[in-house]
This record gives structure tokens, sequence and C-alpha cells, in this order.
């Protein structure tokens, strides 16, 4: 075909231009590291990590515009102390970094300081990103040399006073960053040394699943124990028999990572956009170090709440609805359909303290993410229209409380409370 | 499909170009909340139908489907509100059907040719059947006995009745075509109150899974009827 | 003045099975390819959700998801000589609208036709000599044969996972399938649905009388199933509301459920939805086309270029497009000469109604699904001896009894009031023992030379473009056959111990506010010589080459089966001559 030939020429062209201003970012790029090497624009394999470790991070999903130039930053990144912005990561010079040294820019990933030495924000996740090896930052380093640079001022800060004053984040850093590289122990395996550098690390996972404190610290004592954010829900990630992965496999846990399904559970929301942008173009043994560490937290268990009788009035009205509105899908025993509906019997997130993603999912339903591995993405139709506050209650109440599963009730006031939430935010 | 399908195709995935939607290289179109569930009917007593008309309306569906001990009839399951919420909306003005001239008189095969929706039907039927039965009975239809209203809704599925400016054979089987629909769909529609029509016949309802029924042969299903908004058992008991 | 879009490799026009399974074939062929839909996007969570879907006033009674006749109808007639009429309201059958296709609305009855259907005209003058066919009726062989298209049937069936028993695996004969099938290279990919009491009964009622029954081959799935794409449907959870209606919980075959969580996702495919195609350009050879023409929600036209363009609309809206596009010579029915129009059929469909004794039967008809049903094939095609019964063709009988939803499935016994309190204790009596077979009579409709399509001379879409005019009748050969199927199959009903069996025969003339199925065919029909068919045998143009067109269009008369197993498996067909022979060397792939 005339016009594919023409495409071919055109896609030629582009790579030779691509290729020339390689050449000029490569040129103004040769300088020398924090040890002593230079960075060399011919290591391809270097790059290739590099591309790869901000696959691990999810870069992109802070300093990327869905659809726009990759990297250019713009995207609005909302934290529970008001917006920031993610930052233009392209070499361009005057809006990107395409000015700093290789020294500004492992401070800036690892430390939290801007090229200016100011204060960044951890909504970058700097006091996860501190554990990447030297090495990891600088192949990163090696694959933005390399990507389009992009003409876009962003400004970052649009945070309301005081939290605007970024010189307050040293107090905050004295409190709640520890610098320095990931130790591996020794004592423990290769792989679960790979998978607490990568979950502790670049993965930053404690970043969404980890309890913060006021002052939006990670809350150390509860590691991995789950935390509310964006009108979500991050679960329990720890080894927990109850609401964690417990009565998940390695497995389990990896398939979950790389196409957002397994036999249990599916993913949307946040968690979804993570397994779409990161974890489903990981490596395999980089999912399965992953789930090795995972496994290896304790969870805090204590023991469950005694089961609701089901005769208990909310049970009943929650099993009646249940069986008519529920079970074409998620079935009479509540097993679902393994990588299409999930189990309600097995879900941690369905026992969950923090019902939020439960009641939200129940009201304005859900499309669960479309992986290569897993293209179905079936969606869940909403239930705001039709259930009452007290009728959801009810039914979240059921599932919570059936299958040999416990957990306290849903009131309806819970459900009220994220169905104004949900209305607020236009949902 | 409401107006707000354009705000889901205007998400992320989309480019509006000149009202047109494009979809590329992206995963399936989705919103919270999305869907265009059947919106209540409101709860003014009629909407299309004057009070007269309506009372006739009321005794109509009342004989059509009268009521026995077991079940309510067209009246009390609310078949004639049904008819004023369809009446009232796209139904009764012919919303999306092709309604370009001409109109001619074709054979039976042909179907309907008639500029006039149903919404019209109905005023101009229920005008002629007021004027036929003060003329032969000498009251309107509302009033008169039982057995006389049966006698008029016979003369008008026969076509003995002759109404002055309305075609009463075609009114009786528009008639009985929506009154049918109004004691069986669903009760949001205002009709089947109750769900009196589905229990009358042994229909479960809006359900969606039989999958442990289909192989029990010749059993009596035992769950009540749901409707779209739910049952009683949907309540939560007060202990 | 159109504004010109950049060129594609590929435009298809109409998002629906086969533009589904075209534009799949082609983006893996590394070509850029964009599809064109005129209705909205479709999909089960947001448009016919399990919340909701089981609505039978909304989407039966009042056609929620269907082409709006405001948007574009049909003009109608029995006979030549009469006035044309709109089609206000659809009846006879209903064109879907949107993404998806009919693959949204369909029963999902997945059949293959009989070896002999692709052959029909040379196989029936052999068995029977030529001069027993009626002197006007027009039915030519395909030009594919069984054979060409078993390995893309067996593509189409396991990408909708289709479930069913076979009867004939290889040449060999299984017990519990349709003897009479082709041999088909595979089982089907899942097991038969469960059957509900009425069809056991029919089926040991068949069995009793010396038949051969077995499972309907269905798209509504046995269980959960994995298609060769990747892609996940659930099983089947038998709620009857399948025909008419969207499936909310991904356990009917459709593109949704098959293909397009794949497609989208590819970056060399693009759609657009609710841009409708107003015409395919030629160029000044008329033997190229270049593309398309289309028109947004907006009111603005835009001109699509593309070096290959699909045709992919329903049956008369593809016919539609070739003569608006000036593609084929007009078939003029009076000269029998042309191609673009001729050939039109439709399906030939009957009931028998049983009524049971209440106290002794339940038969609950709401446990229903599209294609469950247990069918007998002894009266299809050619598999019995027409020689003394004064017709030819025939269909596959079976008690497909697809839901008991209320408003339409409350027959009462002969002789009943319509309404009043006999007519409701009646309702009430009957509900429950009654077999209502959705189409128990499932017949064949061969082509005649005064069945066609044409443009109206007199009624206008809304861009002032002429209807399609259908002109349309049964003929004495299909109602003969008619008779014959629906007395055969209430013989049936009588022996599962119906006390009241009510014959619903098919009379003549066609009825346009009567639905008989949606399977309207041909019209650019596939064959061997240029002069009596539109397409060859990839359905490919004979006058515009790079022009494909798909679909039930191709038929050159319609067999006793549904038609979308054969649309489904001549999609895959096409879609491989064009990967394998067309894109290697596009020109024709025939030379007539």
């Amino acid at each position: 075909m005339p016009d594919e030939r023409a495409r071919r020429i055109a896609s030629l062209a582009a790579v030779v231009s691509l290729l020339a201003a390689f050449g000029v970012t490569a040129i103004g790029r040769a300088q020398t590291n924090p040890s002593g090497t230079t960075l060399d624009p011919q290591n391809f394999g270097q790059i290739e990590r590099g591309r790869y470790l901000m696959v691990v991070g999810d870069c992109s999903s802070c300093h990327t515009v869905p659809g726009g130039e990759p990297f250019a930053g713009g995207r609005s990144i909302e934290t529970p102390f008001g917006v920031v912005v993610g930052a233009n990561i392209t070499p361009d010079r005057e809006t990107g970094i395409g000015a700093w040294s290789d020294a500004m820019f492992l401070s800036a990933l690892r430390e939290g300081k801007g090229h200016r030495g100011e204060f960044l924000y951890p909504a970058m996740p700097y006091p996860y990103y501190t554990k990447v090896t030297e090495r990891d930052g600088l192949d990163i380093r090696a694959y933005l040399n390399t990507v389009k640079p992009v003409h876009n001022p962003v400004v970052s800060n649009k945070l309301p006073f005081p939290f605007d004053v970024r010189e307050e984040m040293a107090g905050w850093n004295a409190l709640y960053f520890t610098s320095g590289e990931f130790k591996p122990d020794s004592a423990k395996s290769a792989e679960w040394n790979r998978g607490a550098y990568l979950v502790e690390g670049l993965g930053h996972c404690g970043a969404c699943h980890t309890p913060k404190t006021a002052l939006g610290g990670d809350d150390l004592a509860h590691a991995f124990h789950g935390y509310r954010l964006q009108g979500w829900f991050a679960p329990n990630i720890t080894d927990d028999k109850e609401s964690g992965v417990g009565g998940w496999s390695i497995d389990d846990i990896a398939a979950y990572l790389k196409s957002g399904h397994n036999a249990i559970s599916a993913s949307t929301g946040i968690m979804g956009e993570e397994i779409s942008l990161s974890s489903s173009q990981m490596t395999d043994a980089d999912l399965k170090a992953i789930a090795t560490y995972l496994k290896s937290l304790p969870g805090q268990t204590t023991s469950p709440p005694a089961p609701l009788s089901p005769s208990e009035p909310a049970m009943a009205a929650g099993g009646a609805i249940y069986a008519d509105e529920c079970s074409a899908c998620h079935g009479m025993g509540g097993k679902g359909v393994p990588y299409l509906f999930p189990s309600l019997a097995a879900s941690p997130n369905v026992r969950s303290a923090d019902p939020t993603s439960l009641i939200r999912v129940l009201l304005e339903g859900a499309r669960s993410v479309a992986t290569p591995g897993e293209p179905t993405s079936p969606g869940m139709p909403s239930f705001a229209w039709k259930l009452t506050d007290e009728e959801a209650a009810a039914v979240l109440t059921y599932i919570r409380n059936s299958w040999g599963s416990s957990a306290p009730a849903i009131d309806a006031r819970q459900v009220g409370e994220e169905r104004a939430s949900m209305v607020r935010n236009g949902g | 499909m409401r107006p707000d399908r354009r705000e889901l195709l205007g998400s992320a995935a989309f480019l509006l170009i000149g009202g047109t939607a494009i979809g590329r290289g992206q995963s399936l179109p989705w919103r919270p909340d999305a869907g265009s569930p059947p919106p209540p009917i409101g709860k003014a007593p009629w909407v299309f139908f004057e009070p007269d008309e309506a009372g006739a309306v009321e005794a109509l569906v009342d004989r059509l489907i009268p009521p026995d001990p077991d079940t309510p009839g067209g009246k009390d399951a609310g078949c004639a509100i049904y008819i004023d919420r369809q009446l009232a909306g796209p139904y009764g003005r012919q919303a999306g059907l092709y309604l370009s001239l001409p109109f001619i008189k074709g054979t039976k095969q042909q179907g309907p040719q008639d500029p006039d929706g149903p919404a019209v039907q109905y005023r101009t039927a229920l005008a002629a059947l007021d004027r036929y039965c003060r003329k032969e009975k000498g009251g309107p239809f509302a009033s008169l006995s039982d057995a006389d209203k049966d006698g008029i809704i016979g003369e008008l599925e026969s076509g003995a009745a002759k109404l002055d400016g309305a075609d009463g054979q075609a009114f009786f089987e528009l008639m009985l075509k929506n009154v049918q629909e109004g004691f069986f769909a669903d009760p949001i529609y205002g009709g089947n109150r109750d769900m009196c029509g589905w229990r009358m016949i042994g229909y479960p309802g809006a359900r969606y899974d039989y999958r442990d029924w289909v192989l029990r042969h010749n059993e009596r299903y035992p769950h009540p009827p749901v409707s779209f908004m739910g049952r009683a058992d949907w309540n939560v008991r007060k202990t | 003045m159109a504004r010109k879009l950049p060129s594609k490799d590929v435009v298809i026009i109409g998002l629906g099975w086969t533009g589904s399974i075209l534009a799949h074939e082609l983006t893996d062929e590394g070509l850029d390819v964009v599809a064109i839909e005129r209705g909205p996007w479709r999909d089960a969570p947001t448009d016919f959700p399990t919340t909701y879907a089981q609505d039978e006033l909304r989407y039966r009674i009042r056609h929620d998801l269907f082409l709006r006749p405001e948007q574009t109808t049909f003009t109608f007639r029995n006979k030549m000589n009469q006035q044309a009429l709109p089609i206000r309201s659809w009846g006879a059958f209903m064109p879907m609208n949107g993404v998806g296709g009919g693959g949204v609305h369909w029963n999902a009855e997945t059949w293959r036709f009989l070896p002999s259907d692709f052959v029909l005209k040379t196989h029936l003058s052999q068995r029977y000599g030529a001069s027993f066919l009626p002197e006007d009726m027009t039915i030519q062989d395909y030009g594919v044969t069984y054979d060409d298209l078993e390995p893309h049937y067996d593509q189409f069936e396991y990408l909708c996972g289709t479930s069913g028993a076979a009867g004939n695996l290889k040449g060999k004969i299984l017990e519990g399938g349709n003897p009479f099938e082709g041999p088909r290279s595979r089982p089907y990919p899942t097991p038969p649905q469960a059957q509900p009491f009425s069809h056991t009964l029919f089926g040991k009622a068949a069995r009793e009388l010396g038949y051969k029954p077995f499972p309907q081959p269905s798209g509504n799935l046995s269980q959960a199933y994995v298609n060769p794409l990747g892609v996940r449907l659930g099983p089947c959870t038998y709620c009857g509301f399948c025909e008419w209606f969207g499936c909310g919980n991904y356990s009917k075959a459709s593109p949704q459920t098959t293909i397009l969580p794949v497609l989208v996702r590819k970056s060399n495919f693009s759609y657009r939805t609710e841009c409708e195609v107003t015409r395919i350009n030629v160029d000044d050879s008329g033997k190229r086309a270049t593309g398309v023409t289309f028109v947004d929600t907006s009111g603005e036209e835009w001109e699509q270029p593309a070096d290959l363009v699909i045709l992919a609309a329903f049956t008369v809206f593809n016919v539609q497009l070739l003569l608006l596009s000036r593609i084929g010579k007009p078939y003029d029915p009076v000269a029998n000469q042309g191609v673009i129009g001729r050939n039109f059929t439709h399906q030939t469909i009957s009931d028998a109604i049983g009524f049971f004794d209440k106290d002794k039967f339940n038969f609950n008809p709401f446990i229903a699904s599209g294609s469950i049903g247990m069918c007998i094939d002894e009266f299809n095609g050619d598999n019995f001896d027409h020689g003394p019964l004064g017709f030819v063709g025939g269909g596959y009988i079976g008690q497909v009894q697809t839901n008991g939803r209320p408003i339409q499935t409350n027959l009462v016994p002969p002789g009943t009031p319509r309404w009043g309190a006999k007519w409701k204790s009646a309702v009430r009596d009957n509900y429950l023992s009654t077999v209502i077979p959705g189409t128990g009579v499932h017949g064949s409709f061969y082509s005649y030379r005064d069945v066609y399509l044409d443009l109206d001379p007199l009624y206008k879409d809304r861009f002032g473009r002429p209807l399609m005019r259908m002109t349309i009748d049964f003929h004495d050969n299909e109602l003969k056959q008619n008779a014959f199927l629906t007395d055969k199959f209430a013989e049936i009903i009588k022996a599962m111990g119906a006390k009241e069996v009510v014959k619903q025969t098919r009379k003549g003339p066609y009825d346009v506010t009567k639905y008989q199925t949606t399977h309207l065919c041909g019209g650019a029909i596939m064959g061997t010589d240029p002069s009596t068919s539109a397409l060859n045998r990839y359905l490919q143009s004979w006058d515009v080459p790079n022009l494909f067109v798909m679909g039930a269009t191709a038929f050159p008369q319609n067999a006793g089966y549904n038609p979308t197993g054969t649309v489904g498996a001549l999609a895959y067909w096409s879609a491989e001559a064009i990967r394998t022979q067309y894109l290697k060397k596009p020109g024709p792939l025939v030379h007539a």
C-alpha cells in the first residue's frame, strides 16, 4: 500500500530526528557523576534498566498527564494537605531537569532536595526512594536523558498556607525521613532482599498502604496495615490472615500484580492504575520477589469478631438483597468466577476494618483494570440509584459475615457519608 | 440514552473532534455511576390525563382486568397511572419513530401509518367514548354498571360501537396492550403495584440467577418476586 | 464540503460482529484500522447492567437498544405493483444500533449451515431435477463450500465459547449431537447448557417418535470460558433476558465479551461512534474505493480516506450504501438483470403452543436462556426426501423457550376471552404450564425473482437519502414447507403430554408487524458469476476490488438455521483471504 510506505518513511524520519536530538543531548550531558564515572549515552543496557526502574517506580503516574507528553509533568496529585503538581522531568534545560547535574538528580530522587537545595514535598516519595542504590538512580537518569525534552513550566506547589512553606519540610524530614540506601539482610534469601528493596524503595508501596501520622509521615509501627486516601482504602498487605494477604499464595499475589486479577480478586481505582502503569510491566521474578517479601510481613492478627448471626435483621435483609442482586456474578456461595468476578468469600478487602472502598464500589460501581494478560476488565454496575443507605449497609454487612468470615457490621450512616462524598466529588 | 453519554465519552480515553468521539489504544469506556436506570414516575396523581379522562381509564382498566379475591384489578394495580406516565413520555408522542410525510393508508401487513401517537389517540378516543356513553347509556363510562361497562368494551372490541371521530376498535386494541403492559411491567413504571401481576402468575420478577433451579424439574420456584426497587425482605426489620 | 481526515489503511463501516472480527484480524496484520459506527458505545456495566437489564417493557416492548426508525427505516410492500410504505416502528425484525451490533441483542443460537446449503442449486437439481424447483426461484450456490468454511466456523465458535454437543466429529457420528451436521474438526469449546423441564420433555417425546434430538448450540455459556484472545466469559445464569436485551453478566457471546476488550487496546485501532457513513467514495474509474464520507452528531461531514473499505453494517444497510454509492449494477427484477438488491430473503418461522395440565406440569418458563433448546434436524435443508412433498427447504424444529417474560408470555387457550375475569384466571392458570417456543419452527427462506431491495422513490431519511424499499412476500414453497414442519412440531408437543396444542402455522402475506427473526439476508450476494452475484467467494466486490462486504448480505438464500455462525465463519474466511492473498497483491482475488 502506498500509504503504508509513506508512513514508514515518516516514521524513519522521526527516528532520524530523534537520534539527532539524542546526539545533541548526549553531547551536552557527558559529565561526571558522584561516583566519578561518566554516563555513557550508548550504554543501552543502562538506559533499558533505567526505563524499567521508572516503571517499577510508577514515575509516569505523577509526572505524565494521561495522554500527554511523557514525563513533562503537570499532573495534579491530591494529598491530605492540598494539591501538588508532578514536575517536568524531561531533559528540557529551562523547565525540565536538563540542566541538572547527576548529583542534583540523585539528591532530588533520594534526599528530597531540589536543584537549588530547596525541600521537595514528600508527594515525591523520596522517603522511599532514598533506598534506591546509586547505580539504579543513575540508570534512571540515563534513561531520562533520552526522552523527548518538553518545554512545559510546571508550578509544583499549589498548597495552601502554611503547607506552602517548603522550609517546614526540614522539621518534617527530621521526624519522618531516614536517609540511606537499602541494606540487604544477609540472613534472608536473595529473592526476599530483592522484594524488600522494591517494596520499601522504588515500589513505594507504603505510600498508600502504610497508615500516616497527623503530619503525613509513615506510622511505621503499623507499616502496610492499610490506609485511606483519595476516597479509597489501600488495604492491609501484610500476611495477616483476616484483613491482609495471608490467605493468598505467592503466586496469587504475583498474578494480581501482573494482571490486575487473580482467582480471588480484581483491581480497580488507584491500585488499578498502578497495575496498569507499573506492576503489569514488571518481570515475573520481581513480582514473585515482592510477593515473597509481603508474605514475610507479620500482620497484627487480632482475632476477628464473632460472625453476626444470620437471624440478625441486617443479615436477613442483606441475604435477601445478595440473592436478588449479587449472585448473578458473585454466586450464591460468594466465590465469584476466577479472574472475572471477585470472590467475596475470600477477599480481605471485603473484611477490611475501613470499608471505604467496599462502600464506594457498591455505590458507584467499578471497572477492573485491563492488562495485557487479563484484557477483559469486567465492570460492576452502580447501585447508588437502587439501594438505600440501609439496604447497602445490610448487604455489605451480609457479605462481611458470610461464608465463614466475620467483620464489624456496616452502618447506614457510613454509607450515607460515602454517598455524600461521592456527590461532592461529582461522582 | 441520557445526554450524559457525552460526558462518558469525554473521559481521558477520548478526544472530541467536531462532536464525534474517537477512541484509540485505551481501555473500555467507563465512569462512576454510569447507567440510565428507569426514572421514578413521580408523585403527582395524573400527568397526562384530565380528571374525567383518568376516571374513565381507571374504570376501563378495572374491567379489562377486574379485581378478584386474590389479585387486585387494573385500577388498584396502578395500570391507569402506568398508562398516564407512558402517554406523558416519549411513547405517547411516538418519539423515535419514523414520522416523515406522506402518511398513506396501506395494507394491514404494512403496519400503522398514523401521524398521531398514542397520546392523541387516547385523548380523541376517550372524548368520543364519553359522548358515546352519554348518548347510549346516559352517563360517562365510569358511572355505568359493570354489565354496561363490559357491554361497551365488547362493542369496542367487535367494532360494533361506532365512535364519533375515533376508531373504537383500534382504541380497544391499544388499551388492551397498554393495560397488560402496566399489569406485568416492573412496578417502577407505575403499574403491577406490589408486584401483584407477577404474584398472580408465579413470575419471580427482576431476578438474574436461576442456576440452582434449572435442573429442578417440575418444581414450583419458591421465592417471591423482586422488582427493581426490591421487595419487602430487603427491609431491615427492627427487633 | 466534507473535511478530510488523514488516510487510514482500512476503514470499517459498522462495529458489530463482523466489523470487530475484521478489525481484529487486520490490526493483527499491522494495518491501521478505523471503525465508524452509527450508534453509541455499549457495554454491560453501563448500558445493560444486571441492576436493570431485565426490563421487558423498556427493551422488548419499547425497543430501547435498537435503531430509532426516525434515524432511518425501510419502506415495505408485498408485491411489485403496490405502493411501498415506511416501517414507522419495528415489528418483523429489529435492526440494532451501536457498538456490538446484533451481537448485543441476539439469542446467541450458534449454528452451522449444512454442507448441501452451500451448493444448494447444484444439489437440488441433481437430486430432484431442475424442473422440481419453482420457476421464479433464484437460488444459487455460494461459491464457497462447507469444507472451506469449517476452520472458520471453528474459529468463530472458539471465539464465542459456544456450548453444544458435537454430532459429527471428523466424520464420526456421535450420540447426543446433531447427526446431520457437517463434520467438525473439534468438539464444541464448552458442553451444552443445562436443559429445563419442558426442553427435556421435548427431547424425550422426540426420541420416542424416532427422532434424534440434541441441545441447541448456544452462545450463552454453560460454564466460564477464556477464548483464544484471552477474553473471559462467565457462566450463564438462565435469567431469560437474551434476545432484545444485552447480557449483564458477561455470559453471552458478543463483540463486547469476546473481542472488543482486546481490540480497544491496540494502538493501530481507533473507532468513531455516533457517526453515520453516508457513502463509500469511489474514484473516477469507478473501480477503486477511496474511503468513506460520514456525518457526526453535530451534522458535520467528514471524509475518511482509506486503501481498503470493509462494509460491515446490517444486511439492508450494506445494500443501501452500495446503491447510494453507485457500486455494482442495481438489480432490475423485470429484466432480471443487475446484482445489487437481488436474492433478498428472510426466515420462515412458526410455532405450536402447548397447553398442559397445570396440576401435573410446572415449567417455570422464566428459567431460560436465549439459545437453550432441544432440537431435531430431521426436517432441515435436504435431510429428508422432498420428492413426494412438492416443496424444497426446511428447518430445525425444537422447544426453544427463551423466556417467561410476562407481558408477552401470557397466552391463554383458544376460546378464552381476551380480557375480563375469564382472561385473568386463564392467564393465572396457564402461565407456568404452557410451552411457548421462541422459534419452534425455524425454516429456510429461498430466493425469488420478485423478492428484492431497491431505493424507494418517495421516502427519504434524515439526510434526504432514499430509504431502502423491501419488496417481499412468502411464496407457496415456503408456506408449504412451514405447514409441513409445523405439523411435525405439533406432533411432538402433543406427545409431550399437552392437553391442547395450538398451531401457529405461517400464513401469507408477509406481515411487517409480526416478528419473524431479524435474519434479513441477501441483496449483495456472493457467487461465481458477476452477472448474478455482487461479491466473489471471498466477499470481495466484483466491481470494486478494494471493497469487501460482510454479513448475511452475501447469502444467496437463507438456510433453516440462525445466520450468525455462518456470518462469523464467512468474516474469518474473508479476513484470511485479505491477509494471505489480497495484501500481498491488491486486486481481484477471483478473475471472472
